[in-house]
């Protein structure tokens, strides 16, 4: 299995990285590498094995509806990159 | 100095031999005077460490200590700290400073630590060598050519140096246990779910946890105590009473079954290593525990399952760092996409960045059923290998990692080969089960790690049988040749 | 060509809990900005998600309302894309096991027939914060109070074949979590959010249509009317030889047009998996039970007791079933009044229609429903004609007095029944119409009816309104020697 510069372009795309084309070829190796290691288990056959998401197999516990939270507007936008009227401001939102 | 463990720092500031703002200010000393041979520390927090000190003094003086009152102790930078800087290694949180505490960070507050500082790791954790790391790479007190392993490996050349007598690690695929080996130490990481990853910046969910790092078993098990834990803000914290670990040490172990699986003794292992695993379990004979020979038949499988179901949780855990609300922002977007696109290219660095394009491969449509879920049902398979054996043995032991401490550089053009020096730890992450890594001998002066594994929640064997095996060794009171 | 359209809904339904779902900031509507962003909801590192019990008792009893399916495990995912109001860069939402499987929904058209839509399943999901467009330094402002807010995703089969039918949905479903009590509804505060997905086929042919998705639609009038204008702009696009391209619209109601959304151009791949941080979540059928057992009468069943009960018309039981609100204004104006069908003329008629042109809704309506009921008994027991009661009607509206019995006093609008009076009336009334008494003496009986109706209005006006209409016939009949 390997990723040509199309793929790696489409990842980045997805994944939001700028990826330039000299690090394409690097990136498609070393992924590939990987992508090889990882392709041992295509050999065993998992058609009736249970796709495990979580460790203990444990069920969601649930909180009561109550506020538990205040307003740290100040505290939490001091470390914003950068906020006007209490919004954090982004460059224009296309729609 | 070197020497200390938190046990002795206990005993001293209870003698009243020293007090806790005058150890805390040796340590502190060490740290400015040795650590830039081994870059393990990210952020010392000089001051509020003093300050913390002497409060921890005079909760003493009134008789009103916690359990760990006046300790010092370091976090690996992955844990929040309010207030301090919490980069996670990474240029895109060079300019976080949390707003909040993790759960670790509160629970061992309250039992009374004092924080030194904040150690290097690998990028967000993602590495084995602390290569990665934004700040530099960390060097072995072992042999200063070497890595002192990761992701925890600042935490652990911290120790090992003796610039902390212990630390807070992350294991997520054998973070806290692979370098605890490489540096000579005892890591230890807990059943997941068992220390909450509230406020432990993410790497990968269903794996990752947080655990303790010391040179002793009697340690680990002291700040695990104030560690571990139910947590109602993390949902898959479990809710399951935490025994007294302390007074679980001296638990009769006779009778113990270990069983020592075969596919962990093949090719890939360091014959010195393959003895001196060999040499313990003969302890653990002598010491009256059975040693059987078992099977855990999807070992080889374990890798390529962890770096499909790593990285793809990566990869989406890792887009909240859009430059948007918090960390590194790149210069002058042109647009919404510039802002992303840049912000993240700049951001991540290149281990991460192949990460979250690995993760987001095996999650995108068409090829999720051939690596994410087919990984999933790996899970399940390797999690059965370890149910099956805990049928017939107590523990499992073997080899931390099968070779010690490797050379800086050596690896970073060849991640395969690097991934696979993690062979004996991920599957443990993949289980959930807990493990801890002890000092077991030397090769060429380095460090070899003994690996038990326990059942899910049996911490207390674990710990157990590494400190009895402790009482009847010396290997983790060697000290580094580069430390304090 | 005939056309057939075929119509399939995306309703997104914001729970009313006090609480987010996966976090504990407060949910309510109107604060400043980010005042109700935790650092959970910003997604700041190593936060961590909990689920709100309420937002899952909701869901559950939607699913309850309309039959359907309860998932005993369902399970969150991940649904990854990036965008400013989405702090994580994935929305957590169900996708292979929602909570509420297939269920099934009747709606009722305006000609009294009913149909069945299908709803394909409903899921849990956070909701998204707001990007504000007015220029901040030419930048856009981002407001995450809403994110994290509970929603329900319900999303129908495309079973609805016309605009109508797509409206009659949606008020279905408004009336459904409005009466369980999960929502409230309100869509101008984008409570309760419409996507329709759009497509036509030539009548008979059984594979369906490239479909458009018209996004957020947000009023009833809108749905209908994106959903006409979409239908005709597929028509024209293909009987001229185009194609529909499968894209997501947006409506845009000033212009009465819908054009296609710049930032959904790009082909997504959000890369569902289940979302590590979240466990699946369980329903014991100890749960379903309790839930049931505290279910409120639902618009079906209100509909039913209203037609066998109270002897309503099916077209008035559904017109007063549609919102909770209604209903148990018209409940309590029956019961009070002691007559449901004079009930529900005013409460269909009169009180609607004031409503509707003062835009309030029957919770800010002036006059009480035990005002109204007051007002109906005067006019069973006769003391004012139907007339007069809109006058009384309008004076409660205007809150002239508190109650129709004070209004009728002190404008001395009483009804006069008095034959002796009324009379007097219809004597003054006869004499001063010579001729017309005269005509009236010569037709024949036909014509008589009709003529009669002539001095019954000239003896209303003279009266005020206030005479008894069926004395006045009586007296009239006696005295033109009918």
């Amino acid at each position: 299995m390997s990723l040509d510069q199309n793929d790696i372009a489409k990842l980045a795309r997805l994944a939001r990285i700028n990826i330039a084309e000299t690090e394409t070829a690097e990136l498609s190796e070393r992924i590939g590498d990987i992508l090889n290691m990882v392709d041992a288990m295509q050999a065993v056959d998992t058609a009736n094995v249970v796709a495990m998401a979580n460790p203990h197999d444990a069920i969601q516990r649930l909180r009561a509806d109550e506020v538990t939270e205040s307003n740290h507007r100040e505290k939490f936008q001091q470390i914003a990159p950068q906020t006007a009227d209490g919004l954090y401001l982004v460059p224009q939102v296309i729609e | 100095m070197p020497k200390h463990t938190i046990a002795d720092i206990l005993r001293g500031l209870e003698a009243k031999t020293f007090s806790s703002e005058e150890i805390t200010q040796q340590y502190l000393d060490a740290i400015a005077k040795h650590d830039s041979k081994f870059n393990s520390f990210i952020t010392v927090t000089g001051e509020q460490a003093l300050s913390q000190a002497r409060a921890a003094d005079t909760a003493r003086q009134k008789g009103a200590a916690g359990a760990l009152c006046g300790v010092p102790i370091a976090h690996k930078d992955i844990f929040c700290t309010e207030g301090v800087r919490t980069s996670c290694a990474s240029k895109m949180l060079d300019n976080f400073i949390a707003p909040y505490n993790a759960t670790v960070v509160d629970r061992l507050a309250s039992a009374g630590v004092v924080t030194l500082g904040k150690t290097n790791l690998d990028e967000f954790a993602m590495g084995s060598s602390n290569e990665t790391s934004f700040y530099g790479p960390v060097r072995n007190p072992w042999n200063t050519d070497c890595v002192p392993g990761g992701s925890s490996g600042g935490s652990a050349a911290a120790i090992a140096a003796g610039m902390a007598p212990a630390a807070t690690g992350t294991d997520t695929g054998g973070s806290i246990r692979q370098p605890a080996a490489l540096c000579g130490l005892t890591g230890l990481k807990p059943t997941y779910g068992r220390v909450s990853r509230y406020g432990m910046i993410a790497f990968a969910s269903s794996l990752d946890q947080g655990g303790p790092m010391a040179k002793t078993a009697e340690d680990n098990a002291l700040l695990l105590q104030a560690m571990a834990g139910f947590d109602h803000r993390d949902s898959t914290s479990m809710n399951v009473a935490v025994p007294d670990y302390v007074a679980g040490l001296s638990k009769d172990l006779s009778g113990l079954k270990i069983g020592v699986p075969k596919e962990y003794f093949s090719d890939g292992l360091a014959p010195d290593i393959a003895a001196a695993i060999e040499a313990s379990l003969d302890v653990y004979r002598k010491m009256g525990a059975e040693i059987k020979t078992i099977s855990l038949p999807h070992t080889h499988l374990a890798v390529p399952c962890y770096y499909i179901i790593a990285p793809a949780e990566a990869s989406t855990n890792l887009s909240r760092f859009d430059g948007v609300r918090y960390g590194y922002r790149c210069e002058n977007p042109k647009d919404l996409d510039d802002l992303y696109t840049r912000t993240r290219a700049e951001g991540f660095g290149a281990e991460v960045k192949r990460r979250i394009l690995i993760g987001t491969y095996a999650l995108s449509s068409g090829f999720y059923d051939a690596y994410y879920r087919k990984a999933q049902q790996i899970r399940r398979l390797i999690k059965q290998d370890f149910d099956e054996a805990f049928k017939s043995v107590d523990i499992i032991a073997g080899p931390t990692t099968p070779n010690p401490a490797f050379a800086l550089g050596e690896k970073v053009s060849d991640p395969v080969t690097m991934y696979l020096e993690d062979i004996y730890t991920i599957a443990v992450n993949l289980a959930g089960l807990p493990a801890i890594s002890l000092p077991a001998g030397f090769t060429q002066g380095k460090p070899i790690g003994l690996q038990l594994i326990g059942r899910d929640f049996d911490e207390t064997t674990l710990l157990a049988a590494a400190h009895q095996y402790q009482q009847r060794s010396d290997w983790h009171q060697q000290a580094a040749p580069g430390s304090v | 060509m005939e056309w057939e359209v075929v119509i399939g809904l995306e309703i997104h339904v914001q729970l009313t809990t006090k609480s987010k779902i996966f976090s504990g900031s407060s949910t309510a509507f109107g604060a400043d900005a980010n005042t109700q962003a935790s650092a959970v909801d910003l997604a700041m590192p190593g936060t961590l998600p909990v689920l709100n019990e309420q937002a899952v008792k909701n869901a559950i009893l939607f699913g309850l309302a309309i039959n359907a399916d309860i998932c005993r495990d369902s399970v969150f995912d991940r649904k990854n894309y990036f965008y400013p109001d989405l702090p994580k860069g994935y929305q957590t939402t169900q996708m292979d096991f929602p909570i509420v499987g297939p269920g099934i929904v009747e709606i009722t058209l305006s000609d009294g027939s009913t149909r069945s839509v299908r709803v394909h399943h409903a899921h849990l999901e956070e909701d998204a914060g707001k990007s504000l467009h007015e220029d901040y330094q030419g930048m856009s402002g981002i407001d995450l109070n809403r994110a994290g807010t509970p929603l329900i995703e319900i999303v129908s089969e495309p079973d609805m074949r016309s605009a109508e039918e797509a409206v009659a949905y949606l008020r279905k479903i408004h009336s459904i979590v409005t009466y369980l009590g999960i929502s409230d509804g309100d869509m101008s505060q984008g409570s309760l959010r419409c996507d329709a997905n759009v497509s036509i086929r030539p009548k008979g042919q059984e594979e369906y249509g490239t479909r458009a998705e018209l996004k957020n639609i947000n009023s009833f009038r809108f749905v209908e009317r994106a959903i006409k204008t979409e239908v005709l702009r597929q028509i024209e696009l293909i009987e001229d030889g185009g194609k529909v391209k499968q894209e997501t619209r947006l409506y845009d109601s000033d212009k009465n047009e819908t054009r296609p959304m710049r930032s959904k151009e790009e082909a997504n791949d959000y890369r569902y998996f289940p979302c590590p941080d979240l466990l699946p979540v369980h329903v014991e059928q100890s749960l379903i039970d309790e839930l049931l057992a505290g279910m409120p009468e639902l618009p079906d069943a209100k509909r039913q007791r209203f037609e066998s009960d109270f002897g309503l018309s099916a077209y008035d039981a559904y017109l007063l079933t549609g919102e909770r609100a209604v209903a148990d204004y018209f409940e309590v104006a029956a019961n009070s009044a002691g007559d449901a069908k004079l009930a529900a003329n005013w409460v269909n008629g009169e009180l609607s229609a004031s409503l509707n042109r003062d835009n309030l809704s029957i919770n800010a309506s002036p006059v009480s429903a035990e005002q109204l009921g007051g007002l109906i008994q005067r006019i069973r027991d006769n003391s004012i004609s139907g007339k007069i009661a809109k006058q009384v009607f309008d004076a409660l509206w205007n809150k002239e007095g508190d109650s129709a019995d004070a209004i009728i006093d002190s404008k001395g609008l009483k009804q006069v029944s008095d034959s002796g009076a009324l009379g007097a009336m219809v004597d003054e009334v006869l004499a001063a119409n010579p001729e017309q008494v005269e005509q009236f003496r010569a037709a024949d009986e036909g014509k008589r009816k009709k003529m009669l109706g002539f001095f019954v209005g000239q003896i209303m006006k003279a009266s005020k309104g206030q005479a008894n209409p069926g004395v006045i016939n009586k007296l009239l009949n006696e005295k033109l020697g009918g």
